[in-house]
Formats: structure tokens, C-alpha cells, sequence
């Protein structure tokens, strides 16, 4: 048996049933990733170490009878390097932060250990999450497990590529403008990004704080579920955490959706989308149409203004947000300097790379005194609008259905030149994040190059069990895609 | 030559005595080591995430409600972007586009008589960290202890026009920080400090001049120096037919002048925006109503009290009243039974002139009411005359000490048997017979040389009245 290839709960089942020891699962995913990142590159960090000490602990938790309730106790997990790990690399995939180790854990880290799981290890993302394809990374891109002449999106790349891989059983991503859901579809795989407020950001590096949100990327909808209903809850120390009433998550994992209301905005499948993508969604919708589903296309207002608010907004938080590494502290600092003023402009010259230092100027520029009406306040107007749009159609319908990106995977090394283009492959994805909803990517087929293709799930504020029972029902009555190690086209 | 006007505005920076910072739970404690005083949040450290102290939301609404301001039921606080070692963030959490409060005011009194300065606004905000440059290594240090401390900053309307209406309005506004127990206002230690924004214009003019803005001041006599020297400055200027710089201006107050530090060329532009990381501030009726019915007696109430209830005389009204500290003690003394007069008087004579002596503010008192209870108790009962208490007061007063205690130790107990004193005074008369003579051929004046030779002889430790009778006796 090949344990990296059990999905994160049967693995926890086997553990329980004393089937497979922690430790055994450990190796077995610390042996897969030693074999295979060298062509994935979707580890940054391995924590060989720790992993295997924190599995010796939680083997004496669950045989003295702890951990009962806890269904991924000894399952390993590995995490976005944005996301805070005491005494560990977190890097944020920038020399910037190449050698720093917080102090601290991430409210999820905390969250994740409680609940018995092992974090093995940080991976690999665009730098500072601002990438769609995780080639802005600074330890170098991350390879599409179906195809490694493709990338695997971004900016959670290295957290789908793994899990697509066996090279993790379920991964931690963040999402500010689409960085779960985007390399989810190119992976194969499922990611979730919640209801802002739902997770913590407590420990998560900050790129747009208004739109940040952490979330579960497994092979699954119920690994997804129940990862989230360990990462979810309400936390103090952040202040725009929320309580909710309800967070059990995996009671939604139920094979029916006889009438639920599905729209499907026209705009989004219509200009611009990748026609075997389109293809792809119409057939998803036939199958949940034949599950009971109401499904319907309309009309949603104001999408087209996502992108240059989503830009604007992300941009400018992000410009006051990496203003802390400024060389004094901690992190990278310039080895020449003559005064302040050197130390400043070398240690960021030399420490970001080009796609968040223009970010950042974004940023500064649309925040600048006599633009900020112009740019920033425009932006906020739109957000509110969109999220004004979001609040009628949910009147109408449960869930809103469309594809996750407008392409596949891209090609490898083609990006990065025309950040506009790249930029607009968020297109379907950024909506959400302004107006703070909840939305999956599950597989739905692949094209005719092998590359998965992947469709998208939102749900009003809150409305994640139903997205959860919609996705659920859908993986339950199709024959899915598979995995790479199954004909991944390597 | 033209007759000129002074125009002045001050931008108040109030440190809070909170026990915690404002957006984690570090201490406030002035000193200690460097940066033993603070944790990931206030130092700003990836992925971090500020939690507003409540305390610092209803301190700032107090002083707001006590300057007659209107609060801001629902506020916001925003980012200002900067770069600058003692600023681990590189951004200052305050408030720009919503402060806390709007539109209060206070009334000062001067020498020309009572007049109401507006005050534009209030805001929360956060402390910065401090540089320390270390001439032995040749670098600069940085000690983050003071980032988040908890600031509010009183922005007045450009009202005052000398420097005698900016001290009152200082002083009234130390008073009522000081009334409500928000700030500890200890000026040497940074807690009240003062940007003053000031222009000059012709007697008579409606446009406002060119300003410039001194920053940190952080004492009244500097203040008032560094007033009195850029108006002169701009003046000169004017009357030269040169124009005024809008820039930021350092006081020297041991040069007496002020220098150039950047003009308005090289302002920064702080990219103002609302700080994602907290949610808006809601401050409902019942939290605004609970503030206001939680507001301590103020100073104006506190003197119209002395006057009705302890009988004192305005004068001493007034000045116990002027200091938190002053009236605190009055009160906790009177309240040990003892006479409102004799305690007002202890306060004002001895008490104002060894604070003169040494330096002092009131706050820095330190002895306890119920020593100066005491040493009232040990007048009252005849254990020391009023003489000798003037010591014992200058000891209570620098060391703390327990009145009885040391007029036990230091052997300063009136002496009580006559025998013993009408032996003394007999050898005094004897010595003296000059004096004798004097007295007894009329001359008053007399009687009280040979009854301060006789204090003298006793060590101050006789009743003046006893010494005075067994005299009389004596010389028949």
C-alpha cells in the first residue's frame, strides 16, 4: 500500500484503527517528497525534523484514547509558506524573509496541532502571494504535476502541485484574489477559500488584509470539509475574525441538492473563456441539472470592474504591508549602505522581486495625495457595488456556478512578460474575495492536453455547508479525473 | 513700524495611563531595559495583528466629553505610512478621516480675561519607539518600548494669539487630564507634549499668515521662550519684506532660537487609508452615557465645593485645586478628621515652598496623607509646638517618615516639667540682666529676647506660651 495515495480522512481512519502508525505515514510522505520535489519543487521547507518528533507525541496522544473526536490526528499537513511556524522557516518565498523563523504560530498553526495533525512542511508560492503562477517565487517556480511544462497557478501553487503529487494529503493556501481556488483547478484538485472572517489571519503574512483569507486544499470535498473545520473559528487576536454559529462543516457532506437554485453568470461563460473550459462547466451543470439541481444562466452586474478594484485595493494594502521590511529589523539587509536613506532603498531594491516591488508601487501611487479619490476610494465604491450585486442575486439563487479560471494550466515561463494578461486569468476569481464570500474549485474534466479543468462554487456570506453539499453531490456522481501517478502527463 | 498679531495652533500629544498598549498587552511602564517592554505585535513582525484596548477608546471619549466635544459614535482608524527605524511597521495607526472626537472647546482665563479656544479635534493614535545614537560604537539603536503606547492628540483651532492664552490653555488642559486620571502629564518624561503651528499677520488683516510648526516641545518655559522668539523671527522677516517658509522648525531652547528642519517642499505624503486590520469603532448610547456618568468631579466643581463645604477662602481654593496631586492629599487628610484650614494651610505654605525649593511638580509628592495627619494630631495634642513641626513636615516630606516615630527618635517632645524650665529661665535672667533691667524700665521688646533665649536653650522643645508665664513670674 502506498499510503500517499489515501485521502487525508481514510489515512486518519487507518491511524485510529491502528492500520498505520503516524510515524509510518510520516516517512511514507517525508520518502514521496524527497523522491519527487526535485521536479515539483513544491516545498520550500521540509520539516523532517519536527515532523518526526510531533509524530512520536501524537501516537502516545491517540493510544492513551485522546484525539477520539479528531479525525485527521496524525495526518500530515503542510502549509503555505506565508503562514507563520514558531521556530521555522517562513519565508513567504522572498529573500526578503529567506531566513526567517517568527517567534510565533499562526492561530492555525495552534489550531492544527490541537487537532493532532503533523505539519511537515512550507511550501512554495509566488512571493508574497502576488502571482498567478507561481513563477515569482524566489526559491524558483513550481512544476503542474499533470504536466511539467505547465504551471501550477498560483499563488498557492506549491500547496496544489503538492497535493496533486502525493506529496501532500491536504495543504493550507491563502486566498486574496484567487491563490486557492486558481492552482486548485490547474492541480486537480479542491480548495475552498471561506467567508472572510472565518479563519483566523492571525500568523498569516499579510499581502491584502481586507481580502486575505486562509483555507483547505486537499483531493476531496469531504479532506476539504473536515480540514476546515479544524482551521475555522472565532480568535481573539484578530480583529475582524467573526463568530459563527455553525461550524460543522462536514455535516453538509450529503449527496442531494434536489432544488437548489444554481445560476451561472453569462459573463462568465461567454468572451474571453477557453472554449474546452466552457465546455467543461456545461457539462458539470448537466450533471447537477440531473442531481435535481435548478440550474439557469443571468445576468451579474458590475464584474467587469473586479479586476481594476481588486488591483487597486490588494495593491494598496500591500504597499503599506511590506513597508515593515525595511532591512532594521529582521530579514534580508543590503551589505552596502552609506546612510538610512541607502539602507532603505538597497535592502528593498535587492530583497523583493519585480512583480511585488510593482505591486507596491501600485500601491503608493493610488494611496498617493491627489489620486487617492481617483483610485483607492473608486476602488472601495466598486467593492461595495459588487458585493450590493452579490446580495440580489443570492436572493435568487443558492449558489452562483462558473469555471474557476478561463484557461487551464498555463504554459511555463510565458507569464510573467504581460503581467496585464496575467492578471485578467483572475477574472472569475477576485469578485468573491471584495465581496467576502465563499467559494470551491473542484475538477470537472480535463482538456484535450490531459490538464484538468476546474469549476467554481460561491455562496453567499456564511453559505459554505451549502457550497459544500453542492460540490459533494457533484464528486459523488462523476467518475472524476483522476490523479498524475494515474497518467499525469509527465 | 506695524503692529503685528500672533496666531497660534497646538497639536497636543497626550500619552494614556493605560496599564496595557493599545493594540496587544505590553505594558506602558516608562523605562526599563530596552525592549523588554514589548512583543510581536507592537513591533510590528509579519503576520501580526493589533486588538484595540477599550480603556484607550474610553479615555479618549472622557477627555472628549470634558472639552465639550462631540464623539464620534462611529469611528475608524486609519494608516499613515512612513519610513523610519522607530517605526517597526513603517505605518502609524491614528485616525485621520473620523477622529474620536470633533468640535469641543475650553475656557482659559489670562490677565485680559476669559476666552473659549476651539478644539478641532481629537485622536487615537500609537507611540513610536525611540533612537538611541551610541557615540562610543558610531550607530544607532533602536528601543521599541514605547511603539503602541497609547497617544490621543488635541488639535486646537488656530484660537490663541500669545503665549500667555497657550500656557493657560496648557494648564487647563493638564488639569482636566489630569482631573479625569487619563494621563499622568509628566512633561520631562514625553507624556504631554506640544507641536505649536504659529503665523504672524498685521493688526487687522482677515487671511491668516504663513506658518510654521515647532515640534516636541515639552516644557511651559520652552514653550513660552520658543512662542516669543518666532513671532520676533517671522516679524523680522515681514518688516524685511522677506516672506515666511512654511516648514518645520526646531527649538533650541539653550541657542533661544529655532532652525529649519524641512520645509513644506519635502512633506511627506503619508498615504493616508483605513486600516484594514481593525473593525470600525460603534460607540453606543448606553458605552457613551456609561462614560459620561463615570466622569470624576472636575477642578471647577472641586473649588466651588472647597468654598461651600470645607469653608476654605478662595485663594486657597484655587491653588489646591490647580494640582490633582494637591487636592487628592487635601481631601484624604481632611477626611482622617483633621481641620480643612490647618491641612490647606500645611499645603500651601510648607508644602508650595519646599516644591519651589527643590524644583518640583505636586505629582512628584510622595508622602503619604496619613503622616501629614499625624504630625497635625501630634500639634493638636501639644506633643510639639508649631516650630519644631515645621521640621518634622520637611521630614514627612522628603523621606515619607512617620511623625511620631521620629520625634520619639530625634528627641523633639516638648518639654512638660516647669520645675526643670523655671530652673533654665532662672540661669537665662541671671546672664541677662541688661535685658532685665530693659524690661522692667518698659521696654517690651525685652521680654521676647529672653524668651528666644530661653527656645534656644531648649532646643526649640518649650511651649512659647509656658516659657512666656514662668518669665513674667520671674521677673514679677
Amino acid at each position: 500500500m502506498d499510503i500517499t495515495k489515501l485521502t487525508a480522512l481514510s489515512l486518519g481512519q487507518k491511524i485510529k484503527e491502528k492500520e498505520v502508525t503516524v510515524k509510518e505515514a510520516v516517512k511514507a510522505q517525508l520518502k514521496k517528497i524527497k523522491e519527487n520535489d526535485d521536479t515539483y519543487h513544491a516545498y520550500i521547507t521540509l520539516m523532517e525534523e519536527t515532523a518526526l518528533k510531533r509524530a512520536e507525541e501524537v501516537q502516545s496522544l491517540i493510544d492513551r484514547g485522546e484525539l477520539k473526536d479528531s479525525p485527521l490526528a496524525g495526518v500530515p499537513v503542510a502549509v503555505k509558506d506565508n503562514i507563520c511556524t514558531k521556530g521555522s522557516k517562513t519565508t513567504c518565498a522572498s529573500k526578503m524573509l529567506e531566513n526567517f523563523k517568527p517567534p510565533y504560530n499562526a492561530e492555525v498553526i495552534d489550531r492544527l496541532e490541537a487537532a493532532g495533525a503533523v505539519i511537515i512542511g512550507k511550501l512554495n508560492m509566488d512571493e508574497f502571494a502576488m502571482g498567478s503562477t507561481n513563477e515569482t517565487s524566489y526559491f524558483g517556480a513550481v512544476k503542474n504535476p499533470w504536466n511539467v511544462n505547465h504551471v501550477p497557478g498560483g499563488s498557492s501553487g506549491g500547496a496544489a502541485a503538492a497535493v496533486a503529487a502525493a506529496e501532500a494529503f491536504c495543504a493550507l493556501g491563502s486566498d486574496t484574489g484567487g491563490s486557492i481556488r486558481q492552482p486548485s483547478a490547474f492541480c486537480g484538485v479542491t480548495g475552498l477559500k471561506p467567508t472572510y472572517g472565518t479563519i483566523s489571519r492571525y500568523g498569516l503574512i499579510a499581502y491584502g488584509s481586507s481580502l486575505d483569507q486562509i483555507g483547505p486544499i486537499a483531493r476531496n470535498v469531504s479532506d476539504c470539509a473536515a480540514l476546515l473545520e479544524v482551521l475555522a473559528g472565532y480568535d481573539a487576536k484578530d480583529s475582524t475574525s467573526v463568530k459563527r454559529e455553525d461550524y460543522k462543516f462536514t455535516e453538509a457532506l450529503v449527496n442531494d441538492i434536489k432544488g437548489i437554485r444554481i445560476g451561472i453568470p453569462k459573463a462568465y461563460i461567454g468572451k474571453g473563456i477557453d472554449q474546452e473550459v466552457k465546455d467543461g462547466i456545461l457539462k458539470a451543470a448537466q450533471v447537477l441539472k440531473e442531481q435535481g439541481a435548478i440550474v439557469e444562466t443571468f445576468d451579474l452586474p458590475m464584474v467587469d470592474y473586479a479586476i481594476p478594484a481588486y488591483y487597486v485595493i490588494a495593491s494598496a494594502e500591500a504597499s503599506s504591508n511590506l513597508s515593515r521590511y525595511d532591512g532594521i529589523k529582521y530579514g534580508y539587509r543590503t551589505k552596502n549602505f552609506e546612510n538610512l536613506s541607502e539602507v532603505y532603498k538597497k535592502t528593498r531594491s535587492e530583497g523583493f522581486g519585480a512583480e511585488v516591488k510593482r505591486r507596491m508601487m501600485i500601491g503608493a501611487f493610488v494611496l498617493s495625495s491627489g489620486y487617492y479619490d481617483a483610485y483607492y476610494n473608486k476602488a472601495l465604491k466598486v467593492k461595495a457595488l459588487i458585493k450590493k450585486s452579490f446580495d440580489e442575486v443570492f436572493k435568487t439563487y443558492d449558489l452562483i456556478l462558473g469555471p474557476t479560471a478561463p484557461t487551464t494550466a498555463l504554459e511555463l515561463g510565458k507569464n510573467l512578460s504581460d503581467p496585464l494578461k496575467m492578471y485578467l486569468g483572475d477574472i472569475y476569481t477576485v469578485a468573491v474575495n471584495l465581496a467576502g464570500l465563499p467559494a470551491i474549485s473542484i475538477p470537472c474534466g480535463k482538456d484535450s492536453k490531459g490538464l484538468p479543468i476546474g469549476m467554481q462554487l460561491i455562496g453567499n456570506l456564511f453559505e459554505e455547508k451549502k457550497i459544500l453539499r453542492a460540490a459533494y453531490t457533484y464528486e459523488q456522481n462523476v467518475p472524476g479525473i483522476g490523479y498524475p501517478w494515474e497518467g499525469g502527463n509527465q | 513700524m506695524k503692529q503685528y498679531e500672533t496666531v497660534i495652533g497646538l497639536e497636543v500629544h497626550c500619552e494614556l495611563a493605560t496599564k496595557t498598549k493599545i493594540f496587544c498587552s505590553c505594558t506602558t511602564a516608562f523605562g526599563g531595559e530596552p525592549n523588554t517592554h514589548c512583543c510581536p505585535v507592537c513591533t510590528g513582525m509579519p503576520g501580526t495583528l493589533p486588538v484595540l484596548n477599550k480603556q484607550v477608546v474610553e479615555y479618549a471619549m472622557a477627555v472628549g466629553l470634558a472639552t465639550d466635544g462631540t464623539i464620534t459614535q462611529s469611528c475608524k482608524f486609519d494608516r499613515k505610512n512612513y519610513f523610519y527605524p522607530d517605526l517597526p511597521k513603517a505605518y502609524q495607526v491614528s485616525q485621520l478621516y473620523l477622529p474620536i472626537c470633533q468640535n469641543g472647546s475650553i475656557e482659559i482665563e489670562t490677565s485680559s480675561g476669559k476666552k473659549v479656544i476651539g478644539i478641532h479635534e481629537i485622536h487615537m493614535e500609537e507611540d513610536a519607539g525611540k533612537l538611541i545614537h551610541d557615540p562610543w560604537e558610531d550607530c544607532t539603536l533602536v528601543d521599541y518600548n514605547r511603539c503602541g503606547v497609547p497617544l490621543i492628540e488635541i488639535v486646537s483651532e488656530p484660537d490663541m494669539r500669545s503665549a500667555e492664552e497657550v500656557i493657560a490653555y496648557l494648564e487647563k488642559l493638564k488639569i482636566i487630564l489630569q482631573y479625569l486620571g487619563v494621563s499622568d502629564c509628566k512633561m520631562q518624561e514625553g507624556s504631554l507634549r506640544a507641536d505649536i503651528n504659529l503665523s504672524v499677520r498685521e493688526v487687522g488683516a482677515k487671511e491668516f499668515g504663513t506658518r510654521t510648526e515647532m515640534k516636541n516641545m515639552n516644557s511651559f518655559k520652552a514653550i513660552k521662550r520658543a512662542i516669543e522668539g518666532e513671532r520676533k523671527r517671522q516679524i523680522e522677516l515681514l518688516e524685511e519684506g522677506k516672506p515666511v517658509l512654511q516648514e518645520t522648525r526646531r527649538w533650541d531652547d539653550n541657542k533661544d532660537t529655532s532652525f529649519a528642519m524641512r520645509s513644506k517642499e519635502d512633506a511627506q505624503d503619508y498615504r493616508y487609508f483605513p486600516e484594514p486590520d481593525l473593525v470600525p469603532i460603534e460607540i453606543s448610547d448606553e458605552w457613551l452615557n456609561a462614560v459620561k456618568a463615570g466622569e470624576p468631579e472636575l477642578r471647577d466643581a472641586k473649588r466651588v465645593r472647597y468654598l461651600s463645604e470645607f469653608g476654605l477662602p478662595e485663594y486657597d481654593a484655587d491653588i489646591l485645586t490647580a494640582s490633582k496631586k494637591l487636592a487628592d492629599i487635601f481631601e484624604a487628610v481632611v477626611d482622617l478628621d483633621k481641620n480643612p484650614k490647618e491641612v490647606s494651610n500645611w499645603l500651601m505654605v510648607e508644602t508650595m515652598r519646599l516644591l519651589k525649593e527643590r524644583e518640583m511638580e505636586p505629582e512628584e509628592i510622595f508622602f503619604e496623607p496619613k503622616n501629614l495627619a499625624e504630625l497635625i494630631g501630634l500639634i493638636e495634642e501639644g506633643t510639639i509646638n508649631r516650630t519644631i513641626a515645621r521640621d518634622v513636615f520637611e521630614a514627612v516630606f522628603t523621606g515619607n517618615v512617620n511623625p511620631s516615630v521620629y520625634v520619639e527618635e530625634m528627641g523633639l517632645k516638648m518639654v512638660c516639667d516647669e520645675d526643670a524650665m523655671r530652673i533654665t529661665i532662672a540661669e537665662i535672667v541671671t546672664a541677662n540682666p541688661q535685658s532685665v533691667e530693659d524690661y522692667r524700665s518698659g521696654k517690651q521688646k525685652a521680654m521676647g529676647f529672653l524668651v528666644g533665649q530661653t527656645m534656644r536653650a531648649m532646643k526649640g522643645k518649650a511651649d512659647p506660651q509656658i516659657v512666656n508665664r514662668i518669665l513674667k513670674e520671674l521677673l514679677g
